[in-house]
């Protein structure tokens, strides 16, 4: 259950709107169901008491959508960041993808947000309502029937994982700030790099054989922000909309995982969004312990500005030879 | 109509395996999939399969013809593999409403052989559903979720399976299946179908109407201000297309082979900025363009050219799967309120 209510969020929303720092909201809007939550932009006081939420089905990172909606007035825009937001928004800064003037950052506390996903698959379909509660929830269906779930059984996998309560960046924050958390989030990759190169094979085979190629995976990656990606480029030859053999569908990935080694923030809205339930986030993080135990620790988007190992060369920079020596 | 138990389902899948290839929903680490029945296998028991039944006939990528270059020959080599029969056991009330809205456009002339011959191998053994989920709204396009067409009908109950033949194939396959099968009435069924039909009513969006829409309906709604907002978190990436029954637009590719080409063919989305690219430029320029297409093709566009039949069959994929929760539902709701 998140500690700070919708009812803070709109005032503060309204205080805002209201003094003219900003002239919109970006926020989540209230759905058909208890779980669909979309991202909309606000611009009125009626609006905002009607239709904006906040809840444990506010998945959604804002900071990809500052490029567009920066480009569309003067005026700022107000945005609401959780803890994990504020790296991508720091990383699309350091990218330079939207100018920060134009931004009024508000960061939030949260204390994860829920996979509906998991929900269902634990309740069942035809969720009709979840009501929140001290460490579960409750889920009521249209048979009148009813369970309670523990948070840690339907939280989403990157809040099992999360890797940091603070805020990076923020004009204001609201609630109590966080810490930065000893994540458990690369057990899960040395369980693969443990793995036998057949049986590790054979995992990304089966795992990626099930891509669909909608690509919402790059879509809502904040990392991926290309004006014209050399997938949708009909020139560039590699632009298949769907799988033309197997390699074809590794290729996409690879060459994605590693236009965005270095620039993930970890943020794991591609694996939330992947409509196949494929792991995304495995190989990004592959990428993050590597460049972690290659150059030193590095947190991509948490200082504004910061040049990624990958594109920052330094005279005791690793050599090939010795990063395959390492073995992993 | 006949039945048999619930434990003879095994023989009967045997049965009708022996001779075809025979596909069913199976469970997996990501909820329901058509796989190939063989003796193990168990059939799921969930509502629709994550993706949808209209892989059988227009799989998501398609070998054509292919050429093979030696010097100054062309080689054109057959590549076809879709006159195999099969058998499809499970396929819910709006899956099987797809295939007659993708029969329309694959089956209208100029025919579309690879699909047709597909449709002609198959035969599709509907189930009725007896649990909706909340983002079922089947009932808005006039689907019955406790009367499927398709080949066969089946209704499974506690202890047994319902089955009726709908169609002569049908009719052949229960045929085959005489010994194992016994002659019923219809009460359990009837009883059933009463139930489910109950709860259809108390579904959240069992009032979704779908009467402001149809054809003749472009001007009423092309230009309407509502397409702005409506799509503008829309991240044109394709998902609501690919596990949508119905979506049925698709692009033609070679693949360069080193001494030759495969020409394949494999979904594509409105929704990609490529989408409509010719050789002037593109006449979709934004997402808000695109977004309205996808919409004005299931609403308006389709039933103009198919005497009023709409183009979605409320099956809710799009609804659980697009990643910011936007959906033919919230464009219904929104446009119909002005
Ligand atoms: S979101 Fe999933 S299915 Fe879609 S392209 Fe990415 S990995 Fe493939
Ligand atoms: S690759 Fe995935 S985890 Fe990394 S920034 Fe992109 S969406 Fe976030
Ligand atoms: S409506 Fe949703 S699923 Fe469809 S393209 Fe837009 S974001 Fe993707
Ligand atoms: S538009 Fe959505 S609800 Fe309608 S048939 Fe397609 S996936 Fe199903």
């Amino acid at each position: 259950m998140q500690k700070i209510t919708r009812e803070n969020l709109i005032n503060k929303a309204i205080e805002l709107l209201d003094n003219g720092t900003v002239s919109r909201v970006l926020g989540w809007k209230i759905g058909e169901f208890a779980y669909d939550v979309t991202p909309a932009v606000f611009t009125t006081k009626e609006d905002l008491q009607k239709d904006f939420i906040f809840d444990d089905f506010c998945n959604a990172n804002f900071s990809k959508y500052l490029i567009a909606e920066t480009r569309k007035a003067e005026e700022k825009v107000l945005v609401f960041l959780k803890p994990c937001d504020t790296y991508s928004f720091n990383q699309l800064l350091t990218e330079h993808r939207f100018s920060r003037e134009k931004v009024y950052a508000v960061g939030i506390p949260c204390e994860g947000m829920l996979d509906i996903g998991k929900i269902k698959a634990l309740a069942g379909e035809g969720i009709i309502d979840v009501i929140p509660g001290e460490g579960s929830i409750t889920v009521k269906n249209l048979y009148e029937e009813e369970k309670t779930l523990a948070y840690g059984d339907v939280l989403t996998e990157r809040c099992l994982s999360c890797k940091s309560k603070k805020h990076v960046v923020y004009d204001e924050l609201m609630g109590e700030e966080g810490d930065v958390i000893d994540s458990n989030r690369f057990d899960e990759v040395e369980k693969i790099e443990k793995m036998s190169a057949d049986e590790r094979f054979a995992f990304w085979q089966s795992q990626l054989s099930k891509c669909i190629r909608c690509n919402a995976c790059r879509d809502i990656c904040p990392a991926c922000t290309c004006e014209k990606c050399v997938f949708d480029n009909p020139k560039s030859s590699v632009n298949n909309k769907a799988i033309s053999d197997s390699f074809e569908e590794k290729m996409f990935h690879i060459i994605r995982a590693f236009h965005v080694a270095g620039r993930c923030t970890d943020c794991g809205e591609c694996s939330r969004v992947c409509p196949q339930g494929i792991p995304l986030h495995l190989l990004n993080r592959k990428f993050i312990k590597d460049i972690n135990s290659f150059y030193g620790d590095y947190q991509a988007g948490q200082e504004e500005g910061s040049r990624a190992p990958l594109i920052n060369y330094t005279f005791d920079d690793l050599e090939p030879g010795e990063a395959v020596g390492r073995g992993v | 109509m006949r039945k048999f138990s619930i434990q003879a389902l095994d023989t009967i899948f045997a049965k009708i395996a022996a001779d075809e290839k025979l596909y069913l929903p199976v469970d997996g680490e990501n909820g329901s999939n058509y796989k190939l029945w063989e003796p193990g296998v168990q059939m799921s028991d969930a509502l629709n399969t994550v993706r949808s039944a209209k892989d059988f006939f227009f799989p998501q990528t398609e070998n054509l013809i292919e050429f093979k270059v030696t010097g100054k020959q062309i080689d054109i080599i057959d590549v076809r593999n879709e006159n195999e029969d099969f058998v499809v056991f499970g396929v819910r009330a709006c899956d099987v409403r797809s295939f007659d809205i993708l029969d329309r456009v694959f089956l209208s002339e100029p025919i579309d052989s690879y699909y047709a011959n597909r449709r002609a191998h198959s035969v599709i053994i509907s189930m009725a559903c007896t649990r909706p989920a909340e983002t079922c709204f089947c009932g808005t396009f006039d689907i019955d979720a406790a009367n499927p067409a398709g080949d066969i009908t089946c209704w499974k109950t506690q202890d047994s399976i319902y089955m009726r033949a709908n169609t002569d194939k049908g009719e052949k396959l229960l045929a085959k299946l005489d010994g194992l099968t016994e002659e019923c009435d219809d009460s359990a069924v009837s009883a059933q179908q009463d139930k489910t039909r109950r709860i259809m009513e108390r579904l959240p969006l069992a009032n979704l109407s779908a009467e402001k829409f149809g054809g003749g309906k472009t001007n009423e709604f092309f230009n309407s201000p509502a397409w702005k907002e409506l799509s503008q978190a829309c991240l044109g990436c394709g998902t609501c297309t690919f596990v949508c029954p119905t979506c049925q637009c698709y692009d033609i590719k070679d693949y360069d082979t080193g001494n030759g080409v495969i020409r394949f063919r494999c979904w594509d989305s409105c929704m990609y900025s490529d989408f409509t690219k010719m050789a002037h430029g593109n006449s979709r320029n934004s997402q808000v363009e695109r977004f309205r297409q996808r919409f004005m093709h299931k609403l308006v566009y389709y039933p103009e050219n198919n005497e009023g039949i709409f183009g979605c069959v409320g099956c809710g994929r799009c609804l659980a799967k697009c990643p910011i929760s936007m959906n033919i539902v919230k464009v219904m709701k929104k446009l119909g309120e002005e």
